[in-house]
This record gives structure tokens, sequence and C-alpha cells, in this order.
């Protein structure tokens, strides 16, 4: 069985997030780092790997070059080998250019299983999974918190709001993991030193034979018109604990009409 | 007039709601009135509970696809109602069933998605809310058509009725074959309180609140609110309080009236998805918690000792 893991690279500290003048999150300035949600995936893969029951663990990003240095961390927690879709015609790309392109190259690399996070920490859209589900005809098993597969069927648990569910499909199939699924473990230095050496294949558009004017700015079917800081909560009350602490809480929530009635 | 196709979430029996829509169906029929006229889509049989429940909040047309449960066929069918309404937007639920199906759903039509968003404008331009309200990102679809999703609480919801006209969609065969199975369902024990997204009140208890115990007293203000429990994940990996309850980047977002934080220091993570409610109170014993630079009101001291002061004010002021 082959598995494909999909891995994003997002800015490196949540405190570096900020905008570029044509409104797309800068994320080249910064350096890139594996997305945190994705670790639980990338363990995942690695866990399937070494129980035998996955031949091949194969990272597949799209990003910028900074993105190497999230290919390098998963490498370095398992895996074989990895694909870097990297072409500056991306910048920019939206949601439905990151599926299509990661959909296209999914299919140049073949697979019995494809392994996502359950939304980037950047984006935070949680969308990009089903959308390469819906373009590759997929069945899409969401929200893993456990997983496992036995002779060509995956299965998965997850907890919905109402009830804790199984839910099973045959292979090939898409799977996303939360992050109750399980940490991932720290590479150990000689993995890391290991990693080096895993080939890491870089493609470009033209190696997808995508259109760059599908993608990228230039190709993206939404657009930010304005940003600006959110509304600055006002200063609210702080109040030390004392005798009259709950009383002051009861009249302020009184005063917005929040008390419960009787 | 711009007509907005809002796809109509059905709940589980087990929710308890007589039509089997969600409140944020009704948030979304409402918003979408505001911009032009609102057309729903449901998957359901034309049933007069749920069309009698979408004439209430003003659907003009309704579209019924039979009671379809997976993702792909169900955002074939949207998709064909989009191509026979086309409308300027669908507008979905933001959860993660609706996430699923928008991002579908974007795929078929070939269109723009803006997901989380916290209010639409005429445009349509969603407005998102971005690093825990951090920043205000207004945003728009380039083509004919987008796909938003739009995160509960947005809107309150406001009944106008309307004579909707009854429009049947046959559901697109083939999608058996690439479909993922449920071959095991344990319902949840049923709760009394509302659901964490839909409660206009919730109240939160973090690591601060110590044990599982501890959550008792959580749940007793809660209750005195009639309100409904959320948990941080440091409550939630503690196996304090169970993971449905977490609110946050990887749990809920909730936009309460009121939400009230115990013992949750208050992480960028959580607080991405609690900082819409409209009024937010904290305690804890740390006076630097971040919680505090969010809350409307806080109150730096023990959980344990702030608590049961306020269930006996409220049970005095009741
Ligand atoms: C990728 C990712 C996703 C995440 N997603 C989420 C998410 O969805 N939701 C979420 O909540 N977190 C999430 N987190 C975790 C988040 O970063 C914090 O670790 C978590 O929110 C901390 O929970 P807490 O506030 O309960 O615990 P702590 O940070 O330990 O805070 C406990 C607070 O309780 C106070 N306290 C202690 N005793 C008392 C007392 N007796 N009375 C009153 N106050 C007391 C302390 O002063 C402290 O402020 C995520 C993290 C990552 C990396
Ligand atoms: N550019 C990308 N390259 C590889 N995988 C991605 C990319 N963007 C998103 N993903 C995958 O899709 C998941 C959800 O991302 P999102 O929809 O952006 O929140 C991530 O956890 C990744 O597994």
């Amino acid at each position: 069985m082959k598995i494909i893991c999909l891995i994003k690279s997002v800015p490196a500290s949540a405190a570096d997030t900020g905008f570029s003048a044509d409104h797309t999150l800068a994320r080249d300035s910064v350096d890139g780092q594996l997305s945190e949600l994705d670790e639980y995936a990338v363990e995942q893969a690695v866990r399937l790997r070494e129980a035998g029951v996955a031949e091949q663990v194969t990272y597949l990003t799209m990003g910028p070059s900074s993105a190497t240095e999230a290919l390098s961390k998963a490498l370095a927690i398992g895996g074989d080998d990895a694909v870097h879709v990297l072409d500056d015609a991306l910048h920019g790309s939206d949601a439905l250019a990151t599926s299509l392109v990661l959909a296209v190259a999914l299919e140049r690399c073949g697979f019995d299983l494809v392994l996502c996070g359950m939304g980037s920490t950047d984006a935070e859209m949680s969308v990009v999974p089903s959308m390469v589900a819906e373009r590759l005809g997929l069945p899409e098993l969401a929200f893993a918190g456990e997983l496992g597969v036995v002779d060509g069927t995956v299965r998965i648990t997850r907890h919905t709001d109402h009830a804790v569910e199984q839910i099973e499909a045959a292979l090939p199939a898409l799977v996303s993991v939360t992050d109750q699924i399980g940490e991932a473990r720290y590479p150990t230095f000689r993995n890391i030193v290991a990693a080096r050496r895993k080939p890491v294949q870089v493609w470009s558009l033209a190696d997808l034979g995508i259109e760059p004017a599908l993608v990228g700015s230039a190709g993206a079917a939404t657009a930010v018109r304005a940003i600006g800081a959110g509304p600055a909560r006002a200063a609210g009350t702080i109040i030390g604990d004392s005798e009259v602490a709950a009383a002051a809480l009861a009249d302020f929530l009184a005063g917005r009409k929040l008390l419960p009635q009787p | 007039m711009p007509s907005f196709l809002v796809f109509a979430e059905r709940v589980g029996n087990d929710n308890g709601a007589k039509d089997g829509l969600t409140t944020s169906t009704l948030e979304l029929l409402t918003l979408a009135r505001r911009l032009g006229e609102p057309v729903a889509v449901v998957g359901a049989e034309p049933d007069e509970a749920v069309i009698g429940r979408l004439a209430e909040y003003g659907a003009a047309v309704v579209y019924c696809y039979g009671n379809v449960a997976e993702p792909a066929a169900q955002a074939a069918a949207i998709s064909e109602a989009a191509r026979w309404e086309q409308p300027c937007a669908v507008l979905i639920g933001t959860g993660p069933e609706g996430k699923r199906l928008a991002g579908r759903v974007a795929v078929r039509l070939d269109c723009g998605i803006l997901t989380d968003a916290v209010d639409v404008e005429p445009g349509p331009v969603a407005v998102q809310s971005v690093a825990a309200g951090a920043w205000i990102v207004r945003s728009e679809g380039v083509g004919e058509i987008v796909v938003i999703t739009v995160r509960p609480g947005a809107v309150r919801s406001q009944a106008a009725p309307a004579k909707p006209r009854v429009e049947r969609i046959e559901p697109a065969a083939g999608h058996e074959l690439s479909a993922a199975r449920v071959v095991a369902h344990t319902p949840l024990p049923g709760g009394k309180r509302p659901a964490l997204t839909e409660a206009d009140i919730v109240v939160s208890g973090g690591r601060g609140v110590g044990s599982a115990e501890g959550f008792a007293l959580i749940e007793q203000l809660a209750d005195a609110f009639h309100g409904a429990v959320g948990a941080s994940r440091g409550a939630t990996d503690e196996h304090w309080y169970p993971r449905e309850y977490q609110v946050g980047q990887t749990g809920k977002t909730v936009s309460p009236q009121l939400y009230l934080a115990a013992g949750i220091s208050g992480a960028i993570q959580h607080r991405a998805g609690m900082q819409s409610s409209r009024t937010i109170v904290a305690i804890d014993t740390d006076p630097k918690a971040p919680i505090f630079q969010t809350a409307d009101f806080g109150v730096v001291g023990d959980l344990f000792s702030v608590i049961p002061a306020l269930l006996e004010e409220i049970g005095r002021r009741s």
C-alpha cells in the first residue's frame, strides 16, 4: 500500500502572520514550518509504515521554496520521499486552485490512501481535503480520531456532536485526521540527518500540465477587497476577588439583561 | 433581485428539533432575505413540517432532493439546484459537515469558496474575522456565483412568512461506489442542555477546573443560565470533559450572547472559537491571563469561590 500524506507549510509563528500588499498572506518573507495539524497525519502515515501496512509513504506539498522546511520535518519523523510542487505562478492560489494542483499531482504519484490534516493552521478553511476527494471521486473519511487499515479497507472512528461513529471504505480513499489521533513523535537527531538523504522531487506546473492561468492570483476565484484591524473590544472591567465580586458580576450581567429570568 | 441559495441543514432526530432544521438554516434564510431573495435546497422529501418551516422564514423556492446523506451525492444535488436557480451565492452553515459540502459544491460549480463568514454584505461580500479577531477581511467571488459558509450566530433568525414554490431534484446516481459507509453509530447520551453552537449562553471550563469532578460546578452554572457547557483543550486533553464540547480552532466555534470562561487562560487557539461572542466574562486566578484582554468583565479569583457566590447571587435575585 502506498500512502500520500498532504502537508502544508505555514508561517513559523502566528505573531508573524501578516498580509502583503497584494492581500495574500505574507508567506514568502517568513520562515515556513510544518502545519501542526498536519503532524498528526504524518505520524499516522509513519505508524502504518512501521506496522508493515504501508510499503511507501510520500509527502506532497504545494508551496513556496520555504516549504522545504516542512518537508524536512515530516521526513525526519519518518516516511520515504516527497514531492514539492513549486512554481512562481502558484503564488496567491485559493482553495479551488490548490485542490486542482494537489489532485493532479496525486494522480501522477499514484496512491492507495491519501492522509490530510483537519485544517491548515494559517488558512483554517478545512475544505481542501473534501475538494480533492470530489475531484478524484474518492470516498472521504473526515475527522478521524482513530485510523486503521485491514485488507484493503480503511476504517476510522470519529466523534460528532451526537454520536461516535465508525466509518469505512475500500481503498483508494482519502482520510483527514484530527488532533485527537495522537501526538507526533520528536524526530531523533539520527533521523534528522537521515532525512537529508531522502529524495525530494520538485514539480512545476508544466510538469503537471496545468495552465498557469488557472492558478495563483491570476486564476483565483475569490478576491480580497479590504483588510482592516478587527474591532478593538473596549477594555473590560477587571476586578479582584472579594466579597462583592459576585454581586458586581451579577450587576454587570443584569445591566446587559443576561441574568437568568425567574 | 439577486437570489441566494441556502442549504437547509437537517439535524438528527436525536437532537429534538421537530422540524429537523438547524438554527443556522433559519439564520441563513434571514441573512439571504436581507440581501435578496432567499431560496432553499434541502435533503428531504417535500414534507409539510420542513416546507412549512422554510416558508415561515421566507424561502421563495424550495428544492428538495430526498433523504440523501452521502456528501458527494448531496453536493451534486445542491449544485444541480444552483444550476437551475442561478443564485449569486450558495450559503451554507459553517460546521464540519457544512464545510465538506461547500468544498465539493465549489468544485462542481468551479467557483470560489469563502469560509467562516461572520456576515455577508451586498455584493455579495463575505466578512471574515481572521487570527482570533485581530483582522477583519472582506472578500468576494470573481465569477457569477460564489459559495460562502457562514458562522452560526452571524444574524438572529427572524420569521417572514412566504409561499414557496416547491421543486423536486432527482439525486444523481453513481455515488454509491465511492461512498464511505457508517458501520457503527453509537449515540451519545442526549443532553438536556442546548446544543453548544446554538446556545445563547455558554459556560466553559479549562485546566483551572482541575478535575472531571470540578466540571459539576461548571454544569451547575450553565444550568442556572439554561446554557450549554464548553471546555478548553486544556480540559478535554485531560479527559475532564468530552471532546465534543471543546471550543476553539480544532473544536467548535461559538458566538453566544454570553460566553463565561472559568479557569481558561485564553490561548489564541481558544479565542479563535469564541472571540465573536457578544459578551465575554472571565474568571481566572492569574491577572495576566490573556483571556482578560478580550473580557468585557473579569474577576481575578478562584473559580471555586467566585462561581458558588455567583450562583447564590443569581438565586437571591430570581
Ligand atoms: C494546533 C492547535 C490547536 C489547538 N486548538 C485548540 C482548541 O480548539 N481549543 C482550545 O481551547 N485550545 C486549543 N489549543 C490549545 C491551546 O493552545 C491551549 O493550550 C489551551 O487552550 C489551554 O487550555 P486552558 O486555558 O484550559 O489551560 P491553561 O492555559 O493551563 O490555563 C488554565 C488557567 O486556569 C487558571 N486557573 C487555575 N486554577 C484556577 C482556579 N482555581 N480558578 C480560576 N482560574 C484558575 C490559570 O491561571 C490559567 O490561566 C490548540 C493548540 C494547538 C497547537
Ligand atoms: N498547499 C497545500 N499542500 C499540501 N497539502 C495541503 C495544502 N493546503 C492544504 N493541504 C491539506 O489540506 C488540509 C486542510 O487544509 P485547509 O483546507 O487549507 O484548511 C491540510 O491539513 C493539508 O493536509
